[in-house]
């Protein structure tokens, strides 16, 4: 029996609420993400925005349940109407791939070495769906197709390493779209390719995502991605949303002083010739976060009470909300 | 939905000739790179001889290889008829180095085949699901590895008592340990790569991981290994004949023969070392072509 794959009734694809995933070793037991809450309409692209060890990755990686074992999920995840952090290793077994799919960030060591490339997509597909290897070859080449993958004939019979990195990602995408996934994760899906090949592969993300109507998280550290593909965006920081609200709008009017910080150490057009700003200081220890606003021993505007009282997210416009006690939007006041 | 059941059949005949089995698989490449390889095909065909000797032995030798004769006892090679001599009880030599080849390559075969077997799966498993069930077996394991293989081939077959077949069984003992060991070291380097994580994200379980990924990627570094322990297993089943603990008495085996012909080696000794020849020639060959393996194995070669 597969899962449902279909929204539900007000056409949310995933919800989450107040997730926290903690990672728990022997020694050590560290809150990676602390009160993530969000909601994905069917066709959305919402973008997670942050440093490395922000836990972006983990947030969209707790969707399918994807983590090492020492991981401890909190709070609610619902897919397609199903709760995830509910479901038995069977169930999550036909809810990754058919109704939710990854994007990896490494397209050189993704795909298995010994096995081509039409043979992949294809085993994933039959394990799905039971039809016959032959038609799985023939849609494994649809998918090629789709994806853009030039002389995809040929390339059905590639070894992964006789692909170049771009076509690789591409044939990653195709592996994540062959079982026609409601919701698409994609983690850093450009990271590790050229600058050429990587507004290529960008390019193509946003117009399947449009064509097949696919639900998808893109997690990123940059800037320019996240303008390039995303409805929305949430920026996050030390393992919690500091920021959320369409792009276009966050983007012009950044409400979060670290918001703010990432846009003046990016480059863009204006900034030709000026000095690129850094946020001073280092990511705060996950370990270890101050009792107030984590962000606050890095923040020019910081007060007293951003030392002793955490922010928490609070609406400030519509579609926009910030977890901050002085935000630098004019005129808004949480 | 409507991709999959429409695009097939909408499919133009041109495109459907690829949904044919890939031609070139992985053992066709390596029996490529093996052929290219001139060590490699003279082992393959010095092996390949003496297997097949020792299959045909009844047809190509029409000696019967336990009929002794005291008159002809130790005749040098080449009189008589006899093409390599007789052995101390009068036998025929080349019958009986053909018949002995029986015993020693499946010697040489069966215990590491039954351990690759064994091994693989136990290694396979203690690295896929790590923890307890990888402490369980591989300190199982570790206590059999603590005794030097030989030793505790010798011990085995002492314990079990001489014959083919126990031999077999305690050299088969023997080798599971090492094959294990190197199991679980590639099983649990390829279960923390990115594609076994991928092929999860795409809803494989548990056992289709092992059975398809874990397994292509393990077979190779664990045959290349095991191949490299038939020169051994045969070393050592001759041993074993040879300290009486392993083949006895009537049946041609090389170790056997070597120990039994002990004596003779002042008055024949073309005819005493004969046994030996074949053990090295079949080990050696053996071990050349596993490194050849080796090298034709590498994929990415």
């Amino acid at each position: 029996m597969p899962l449902d794959a279909t929204p539900a009734r007000n056409g949310t694809i995933a919800e989450v609420n107040d997730l926290s995933v903690r990672f728990v070793t022997r020694d050590r037991d560290v809150l990676v993400v602390d009160g993530v809450s969000f909601t994905l309409a069917a066709g959305e692209v919402l973008c997670l925005l942050g440093e490395s060890g922000s836990g972006k990755t983990v947030t969209m990686r707790s969707l399918l349940r994807l983590l090492p074992p020492s991981a401890r999920i909190g709070g609610r995840i619902d897919v397609a109407g199903h709760d995830v952090t509910a479901m038995s290793d069977r169930q999550l077994e036909r809810l990754r791939g058919p109704v939710a799919a990854m994007v990896f960030q490494e397209p050189m060591t993704a795909f298995d070495p010994v096995f081509t490339i039409g043979t992949q997509i294809a085993e994933t597909i039959v394990s799905h769906e039971g039809i016959s290897y032959r038609a799985a070859r023939a849609r494994a080449l649809e998918l090629l197709e789709l994806v853009q993958i030039p002389s995809a004939a040929r390339r059905l019979d590639a070894y992964p390493h006789e692909l170049s990195g771009g076509l690789r990602q591409r044939a990653m995408i195709a592996l994540a779209l062959s079982c026609r996934p409601a919701l698409l994760l994609a983690d850093e899906p450009t990271t590790a390719l050229d600058a050429t090949v990587q507004i290529q592969i960008l390019l193509l993300l946003r117009q399947l995502q449009r064509d097949l109507g696919m639900a998808t998280i893109f997690v990123t550290h940059d800037i320019g991605v996240a303008c390039e593909v995303a409805d929305r965006v949430a920026v996050m920081y030390g393992g919690r949303f500091v920021e959320t609200g369409p792009i276009d709008q966050v983007i012009a009017q950044p409400a979060h002083p670290y918001t703010v910080g990432l846009l003046n150490s990016t480059v863009h057009e204006i900034s030709r010739g000026a000095p690129l700003v850094p946020i001073p200081g280092g990511p705060p220890d996950l370990a270890d976060m101050p009792p107030g606003c984590s962000f606050a021993p890095r923040c020019s505007a910081k007060s007293t009470r951003c030392d002793e009282i955490r922010p928490v997210l609070a609406p400030i416009s519509a579609g926009r909300a910030v977890a901050c006690h002085h935000p630098t939007l004019a005129g808004a006041k949480p | 939905m409507s991709t999959s059941t429409t695009g097939l059949a909408a499919l133009p005949p041109a495109v459907r000739k690829v949904a044919r089995p890939p031609g070139r698989s992985f053992w066709m490449r390596l029996g490529r790179h093996l052929l290219r390889d001139r060590v490699a095909i003279v082992c393959l065909v010095i092996l390949l001889a003496i297997a097949l000797s020792a299959i045909f032995a009844p047809w190509l030798v029409p000696a019967d290889p336990y009929k002794t004769s005291m008159l002809r006892r130790l005749l040098p090679p080449g009189e008589r008829g006899y093409l390599l001599g007789t052995d101390e009880l009068g036998r025929d030599m080349l019958t009986r180095l053909l018949y002995g080849g029986r015993v020693s390559l499946s010697m040489g075969l069966a215990p590491v085949v039954l351990a690759t077997l064994i091994g693989g799966a136990l290694g396979i498993i203690a690295g896929y699901f790590g923890r307890q069930v990888n402490m369980l077996i591989m300190r199982v394991i570790d206590v059999f590895y603590a005794f030097p293989s030989v030793l505790l081939a010798v011990a085995m077959a002492g314990v079990l008592g001489a014959g083919i077949m126990n031999s077999l069984i305690s050299l088969t003992l023997v080798f599971i340990p090492p094959i294990a060991r190197v199991a679980e070291s590639v099983t649990t380097q390829v279960r923390n790569q990115d594609f076994v994580e991928a092929a999860r994200a795409t809803g494989a379980g548990s056992w289709r991981i092992i059975v398809e990924h874990m397994l292509a990627n393990v077979t190779g570094p664990i045959l290349t290994y095991a191949s490299s322990l038939v020169s051994v297993s045969i070393i050592i089943a001759s041993g074993l004949s040879f300290l009486g603990l392993g083949a006895r008495p009537p049946i041609a085996d090389w170790g056997l023969m070597l120990n039994t012909l002990r004596q003779a080696v002042y008055v024949a000794p073309l005819n005493a070392v004969l046994p030996g020849v074949m053990i090295f020639l079949t080990s050696v060959s053996f071990n050349l072509l596993s490194d050849s393996l080796r090298t034709a194995m590498d994929v990415r070669a």
